[in-house]
This record gives C-alpha cells, structure tokens and sequence, in this order.
C-alpha cells in the first residue's frame, strides 16, 4: 500500500478531477448553463451564505447522500468547501462512484464571494426547530427548506369541530406557520367524543379560545388566528383569502357550497372531508393554477349541483358518527393541506376517497369536472357569492350556518395565545 | 348480478344492508331490480325524469355515471355500484 501525506494525496486527486475557477463557473452560468452545485460546507458555515442554488450536503454525508441529490451521473456536480481543499477530495470520491463531471471549485466560497459574485443567506431552523422537526427534516420530501415553507404557511379550518380537531393538531405539531380557525361554537359535552382539541375543562368556552390554547401549547411556532362568527357570503373571502389552503371541516350544506365557491374564486385548494356514522369522504377541490403548471380538479359543485333537500340527509346529531371515524378523515385532510403546501406526491384531486370503517376499506373513485358546471364549467353562471341557507332550501340566516347572534369576531390578537 | 353499495341514509329500506345484489343490463335496470326488492329505493335516488337526482353521484366499478353513458351505462356480472349522496355531517342537515 502506497503512503501518502497530505499534500501528496490532494496532488493525486487534482489530477483526477477538474478544477474551475469562480469565475468560469459564474460565467457560465450567466450564459444559462445548467450544473449541480453542492456546499459541502459544516452547517455553521452555510448558514453564513452560499452560493445562489447550492444544495447543502456536508462532507461527512456527501457519498451517502449525493444519489438522492443528484441521481444523473452524467450532469456537471460543482462542489465546493471554504478554500477549495475539501471539494477536492470530495470531488475525487464522487468521480469514484461514476459522477464522470465532478468539479471542484477552485478557492471555495472565500474566492466567489471575495470576486464580489452574489451569494445567499439561508433562512435555517433554530436549533430547537431542528430538533423538534428533525423526523421531518431527515425526509427528502420535506428536508429543511420545506420545514421552513410549512412554517411560513397559513391553512384555514372551517370549524373546530370533529374534522377540525385532529387536522388542527397535526398541522400544528407538523408545524405549519399559522393556523386559522372559523367556529363560532362554544364547547359541549357531546363534543367531547370526537373533538380531541377540547377537554371537559373547556366546556362552555368558545372553540377557537379552547382551540387557540391547545395548540399553542402543542407548539408555541403556530399562531393561531380565531375567528369567533359564521363564515358567510359577507364575511369568507375577507377570511380565506390570505391563506394557502382551506381545510373543510363544517358541518352542513350551505357552508359547504359557501366555501367551494370562495376557494375557487379566490383560487385557494379546498381539502374537503365529511363524515357519517361509520363512514367518511375525503377529497380535494383544486383550482387551476396554469403559472404552476396546475392542472385542478372538480369542485363541489361538479359533484353536486344540486344540495339536498332539508331533511333528506340525516344529520351526525340525528343518526350519530364513530368518535374515531373523524380522527382518521381529519387526519388525512391534513395530509393533503401539507402535501398541497410542500408540492408534493398527487393530490387526491379529481378522487373521492370512501372510508367505511365496518368493513374497513378505503376506495378511490374518480370524479370529473363537470363542463356545464355553473362555476367552473365552460358557462359559468354563479359568478359571486350568494345567499347559501336559499340555495340550500333554508330560511335565510337561519341556522344554516349558525346563528346570527354571535358576531363578536375576535381580533387575531385576542384569539391567539 | 352487481354488487350495489349502499350509503347509510338509503339502508333504512334495504333493511340495514350496506351491500346488496341486484340483476340488470345496466344502471336503469339494476335500480329498477333493486326497487323491487326494495320499493321506495327508486323514489329516493331519481328524480320526476328518471335522473339521478343530483345530490347524488352514481359510479360503476370507479367510474361515475355521467361521465359513462348515464342511466344506460352498462353494468355487467361482478361490477361494482356504489351509491353517493352528499354528506355534510354535523348537528344540522
């Protein structure tokens, strides 16, 4: 066996790998070439700025991890260190598993950033961040940037209900930014068997308060915004509109088509679920986004034109529902909103998944996009919101969507603890 | 002979059965079959024109109705009917 010292071995890897200059690099990829740069920097010295685009891989982890980083073998890999001294190694190994392009970037980020090209300054998770989203974080899907995305979300529940509660506490505890929520409801002691937000303490308290505590103390990064009042034509695309996604968790018609029609005039995807007895729907109502290269899906009134008439339907009050069945359809909504947020795996948009808990089985079916849809169809006719207790066969401000009579909407700093 | 989902609101008068089976050439014929067994199921689902009413949503296999051929998609041995009403849940319907 050969021995070599220090300088001798970076001497032979020189030779076996192609070094490049910042300003090459920089030139190059001004006139739009396209090449894979990697930092393999520790963390403490990439959090003080990068190269615009590199993908952060330390040494220690760069064999391991390079193939789920950059799978094609054939594509130009920049690496770069400090100085230039660790790429070259680094570049040297590389080259070994077959990445025939490795180049090591001659003086590191010193002689880029000293040559006065441009470089970033990375928003990273704080230490207690990194720890309580490490399992998150170690995923390729999400990784550290999209930690960081979900914790600069805003998701919006429709009721802090059955649906709500357990969508609401994953979110939070996954750590999505801010968390809106419309209910205007005080806690009951029927809730009690399915709505996990809420404890026995709570009864009598309005859900958004009770809510609001929970969740701020499941996870003080989320800020809880609470909206104690009906979501209604006058009031929802004030509400929804700052927000990524909605999450439907009502518990009646008229808000059901209120919220299909105000996601969609708003462009918001709308995660849809409900349930009954022992069995529950999920799907997602995704309008187009043709900048993202969206394709949407239908909306809930592709579904269902027409509502049902009153009293057609039983309600969960009247025929009753498994205390679990919401803690798994809620469960699933939260994985569409997060999915939705990071842009990952297919969105269960244009399915309509059927659980029934008796005999345990989960179906897909599709469902298209009606043309003659009057919302989002070829000739649309519903093209603002309208009175939803009429459309749906109710008295007007009746209880469709809740009584009239609280309106105290709390301010966002009063709701969120 | 299909298999015909049943949706919890419907079991009333199918005796609390959440699947039945039912014979016909296609989707008219098969709720026509199941209304026999089961009268008042037709009444439920269709409206005055024979449609289905459209708060419900009628796949075969996993394929909703409209987008097939209607009322006269066809339904053949071992396919799979699945009934779907809107579901809002909740203390109010």
């Amino acid at each position: 066996m050969s021995r070599l010292n220090r300088d001798q071995l970076l001497q032979l890897a020189r030779g076996q790998i192609t070094e490049m200059s910042p300003q090459d690099l920089h030139q190059r990829l001004a006139s739009g070439e396209e090449f894979t740069i990697v930092d393999i920097r520790e963390r403490d010295e990439f959090v003080q700025g990068h190269l615009p685009g590199a993908i952060f891989v330390p040494r220690g982890f760069l064999e391991l991890e390079i193939e789920q980083r950059q799978p094609d073998r054939d594509k130009p890999l920049v690496i770069y260190c400090a100085g230039g001294v660790r790429s070259v190694l680094a570049a040297r190994n590389v080259k070994e598993m077959g990445y025939t392009r490795a180049i090591s970037l001659m003086g590191g980020f010193n002689a880029w950033k000293n040559a006065g090209y441009e470089f970033q300054i990375p928003t990273v998770l704080t230490e207690e961040q990194r720890l309580r989203y490490s399992r998150h974080t170690i995923l390729n899907e999400v990784g550290e940037a999209g930690q960081l995305k979900l914790l600069d979300s805003k998701v919006l529940l429709i009721g802090a209900g059955g649906l709500g509660s357990p969508a609401a506490l994953y979110l939070a505890a996954a750590g999505v930014g801010t968390l809106g929520i419309v209910d205007f409801d005080n806690v009951d002691a029927s809730n009690l068997q399915r709505q996990i937000l809420h404890d026995a303490n709570a009864i009598g308290r309005p859900k958004v308060e009770s809510a609001a505590d929970r969740l701020h103390a499941l996870n003080p990064d989320v800020k809880v915004i609470g909206y104690r009042e009906p979501i209604t034509s006058h009031n929802a695309l004030d509400i929804i509109k700052d927000y990524d996604v909605v999450l439907n968790g009502s518990d009646n018609f008229p808000t059901r088509y209120l919220v299909n029609d105000a996601c969609h005039f708003l462009g918001i995807p709308l995660v849809d679920g409900s349930i009954f007895m022992f069995e529950g729907q999920v799907t997602v109502y995704q309008p187009d986004k043709p900048e993202l290269g969206v394709e949407g899906g239908p909306c809930y009134r592709c579904l269902y034109p027409d509502p049902p008439p009153p009293g057609e339907v039983p309600s969960c009050a009247e025929a009753g529902v498994l205390g679990v069945l919401p803690g798994i359809v809620g469960s699933i909504q939260a994985v569409e909103a997060i999915k939705l947020l990071l842009g990952i795996g297919e969105p269960l948009a244009g399915r309509l998944l059927m659980i029934d808990t008796l005999d345990m089985t989960f179906r897909t079916l599709n469902v298209r996009r009606d043309p003659a849809c009057p919302l989002c169809g070829e000739h649309p006719t519903v093209t603002e919101l309208i009175d939803y207790e009429q459309f749906c066969g109710l008295p007007s401000h009746s209880n469709g969507v809740g009584p009239a009579v609280e309106h105290s909407r709390l301010a966002p700093e009063q709701a969120a603890h | 002979m299909a298999t015909v989902y049943v949706p919890p609101p419907l079991r009333r008068l199918t005796g609390g059965q959440s699947k039945v089976e039912a014979t016909g050439q296609d989707i008219a014929g098969v709720f026509q079959a199941m209304d026999a067994q089961f009268p008042g199921v037709s009444e439920k689902l269709l409206d005055e024109d024979g449609h289905v009413k459209r708060f419900i949503n009628v796949f075969v296999n996993d394929d909703e109705i409209r987008s097939l051929q209607g009322m006269s998609t066809p339904v053949k041995e071992g396919d799979r009917v699945s009934i779907v009403p809107a579901m809002a849940g909740g203390q109010r319907s």
